[in-house]
């Protein structure tokens, strides 16, 4: 057993487990033992108010990814398969472009003389420009974009494994349908909306030329940070904490999860 | 082939391998600068000429921020670079840490010829931008902004505005804005300058944090004010945009050629120094790109046009309505401290 898996062990140790190591030793070892790193990322209060902002975007960017995935998952769940396949692609195939330029789409779609301002001012709906960019709203709305495949791929692959005989037994016993899909359908879907929302918020929380590029240089979030301590200490001890302290968070989270569901429901297909 | 015979062959193979890299290292430099079309022009205006007339052969290579590259080299001992073109501050802070070779301007005559404010003992100017203040012509038809107070008065001058999300030149501005000289700025007053900043803070749109961003924000008409690369103004004025700049308050501001410690071609890259701040290869640099040539002899080289020199950043009239930015003060303690308290300014 051990000789069939020691392969795959050795490339998780080279790739995954050296580098993180050394990064984690780059954070507490600079001419000697320090804890300076994490001193700063505990005591200035320009790291906790970072950490707070991406933590309120990731979690603000789950909610409505959640909230628009799991209709798009919904309904490319219970059309016929053709039809299932072009919504899948629809969602996915943005997925396929770089994130840089759909930052830029977004740019050009939001910004003052952008796409939806313009319309809106021919509209005569509003009479200046709204701020829809250079703020927390654009990254928050162009993040959303990006992460959006990330919820409802499993959305739907957990949706799927739902069979429609108990939808059909909850009806023949005569509920609504509103009742089965609360009673039947939502409980058995819970799985891949928190399989999604793990995904979007922990893939959030690291996300980087977006909120750079929307963000208006106020949006600061915890990647922007770790930038910004290799060029404010010219080490990248300082860098290296910052990202340890993001790392045990998301860990952390994985583990309250996992206290709740199976990690293996969560990222697994069973 | 006997046993001798394959022995004389390896010696002579031995021998041409160690002639070929002895005469390579002699004729041969690496040179690091910043890439795109900035690397473009210094490669016709400067490097080819400077290597036709050394003889040597330039290796090039780029980089957006060199100074990562350069800890991280010197750090493992062996460099593979042998000059960088970088921010000036840059070749300060690494001269003080040990990563930058102090240079002996015995062997650099061009660069003895300099001002003295041009170079340090780790660097010597190279060419030379300017943060200025920039604004589009469709906002401001007739009265238009013409110093930092004019950026901070918003009643003035009704409009979006955008900075640079950086200290530098950023609190040099915002004291010029409070009344401070061009010429008194250093040691700058920090606290009067974040002061100010604070002022100006809840009108400003955008902090941007790269130069493309900035063009893009004046260009889109996102902004109609704000602190610009004067290079990158003309550039989007050139495309067309309603937009210009003034040279008045500008900070000027320069990257520098400097040699990595231990670089592995020492002796010609140190003529390579001296060859690239030559006035003439200088003044072919604004023949091609819209930055000042740092060896301002080149001025008197009479290959810059009356008209473009009008242009440039370091030409001596337009310098002398700008502040020119001390390297010095920033890589100082006094400086860091200013740079580590940009962080908390922008997110309060």
């Amino acid at each position: 057993m051990l000789a069939l898996v020691s392969p795959a062990l050795l490339v998780i140790l080279a790739l995954i487990v050296l580098p993180v190591g050394w990064l984690a030793w780059q954070s507490i070892y600079h001419d000697g033992f320090t804890l300076e790193n994490y001193r700063r990322v505990f005591t200035e209060d320009v790291y906790w108010r970072s950490f707070a902002l991406t933590f309120e975007i990731s979690l603000a960017v789950t909610a409505i990814a959640l909230l628009l995935g799991y209709p798009v998952a919904y309904l490319a769940n219970s059309v016929p398969k053709g039809w299932s396949i072009l919504i899948l692609s629809l969602v996915v195939l943005p997925f396929w472009t770089s994130v840089l330029v759909r930052a830029y789409a977004w740019l050009a779609l939001l910004q003052r003389s952008g796409v939806i301002n313009q319309f809106l001012r021919y509209l005569d709906v509003i009479s200046e420009p709204l701020a829809l960019v250079h703020n927390t709203f654009g990254t928050v709305v162009a993040t959303v974009h990006i992460l959006l495949p990330f919820m409802v791929l499993p959305l739907y692959a957990t949706m799927q494994k739902i069979p429609n005989d108990l939808m059909q037994a909850g009806a023949s016993l005569g509920a609504s349908p509103s009742l089965t899909f609360m009673r039947v359908f939502l409980p058995l879907s819970l799985p891949g909306v928190l399989a999604g929302c793990t995904m979007v918020f922990v893939l959030c929380l690291g996300f980087y030329i977006t909120p750079e590029l929307l963000g208006g240089g106020r949006t600061v979030m915890v990647s922007m940070l770790v930038s910004r301590n290799v060029e404010l200490y010219n080490q990248f001890g300082a860098a290296s904490a910052v990202a340890v302290v993001l790392l045990i968070s998301v860990v952390a989270i994985f583990f309250i999860v996992s206290r709740f569901v199976s990690l293996d429901r969560v990222l697994g297909q069973k | 082939m006997t046993m001798k015979q394959k022995f004389g062959l390896g010696c002579a193979l031995l021998g041409a391998i160690g002639l070929t890299s002895a005469a390579d290292a002699a004729e041969q430099i690496t040179f690091v600068s910043q890439g795109g079309a900035y690397q473009q022009a210094q490669t016709v205006a400067i490097l080819d000429p400077s290597a036709k007339k050394l003889g040597i052969t330039i290796n090039q290579d780029s980089i957006p921020d060199a100074w990562p590259a350069i800890k991280t080299q010197v750090g493992s001992g062996k460099p593979i670079w042998d000059v960088v073109d970088t921010p000036t501050g840059n070749c300060l802070r690494g001269g003080e840490q040990g990563l930058i070779e102090k240079l002996d301007f015995s062997k650099i005559p061009n660069g003895a010829a300099m001002p003295e404010a041009y170079r340090s003992p780790y660097s010597v100017s190279y060419e030379f931008y300017s943060s200025v203040l920039a604004y589009s012509q469709k906002a401001f038809p007739k009265d238009a902004p013409n110093s930092w107070a004019d950026f901070w008065d918003v009643k003035k001058f009704p409009g979006r505005r955008a900075l640079r999300n950086h200290p530098f030149a950023t609190l040099e501005a915002a004291l010029m804005a409070d009344g401070v000289a061009p010429d008194k700025l250093y040691p700058l007053d920090v606290d009067r300058a974040f002061k100010k900043l604070e002022e100006i803070k809840p009108h400003i749109t955008v902090w941007w944090t790269s130069g493309a961003q900035s063009a893009q924000l004046l260009n889109d008409g996102e902004v109609d004010m704000e602190m610009a690369w004067n290079g990158r103004v003309s550039a989007v004025a050139k495309e067309g945009a309603k937009v210009t700049f003034t040279y008045n308050q500008g900070i000027l501001q320069s990257t520098s050629l400097c040699i990595l410690k231990g670089a592995p071609n020492l002796e010609t890259a140190v003529k390579f120094l001296n060859a690239a701040v030559d006035p003439v290869h200088q003044a072919n640099l604004p023949l091609h790109i819209d930055y000042g040539p740092g060896n301002p002899k080149a001025f008197e080289t009479g290959v810059i046009k009356a008209e473009r020199a009008a242009q440039l950043p370091s030409e001596p009239a337009n310098a002398a309505k700008q502040a020119l930015m001390s390297y010095a003060w920033w890589s100082s303690s006094a400086g860091e401290a200013a740079e580590k308290r940009w962080a908390s300014f922008m997110q309060k």
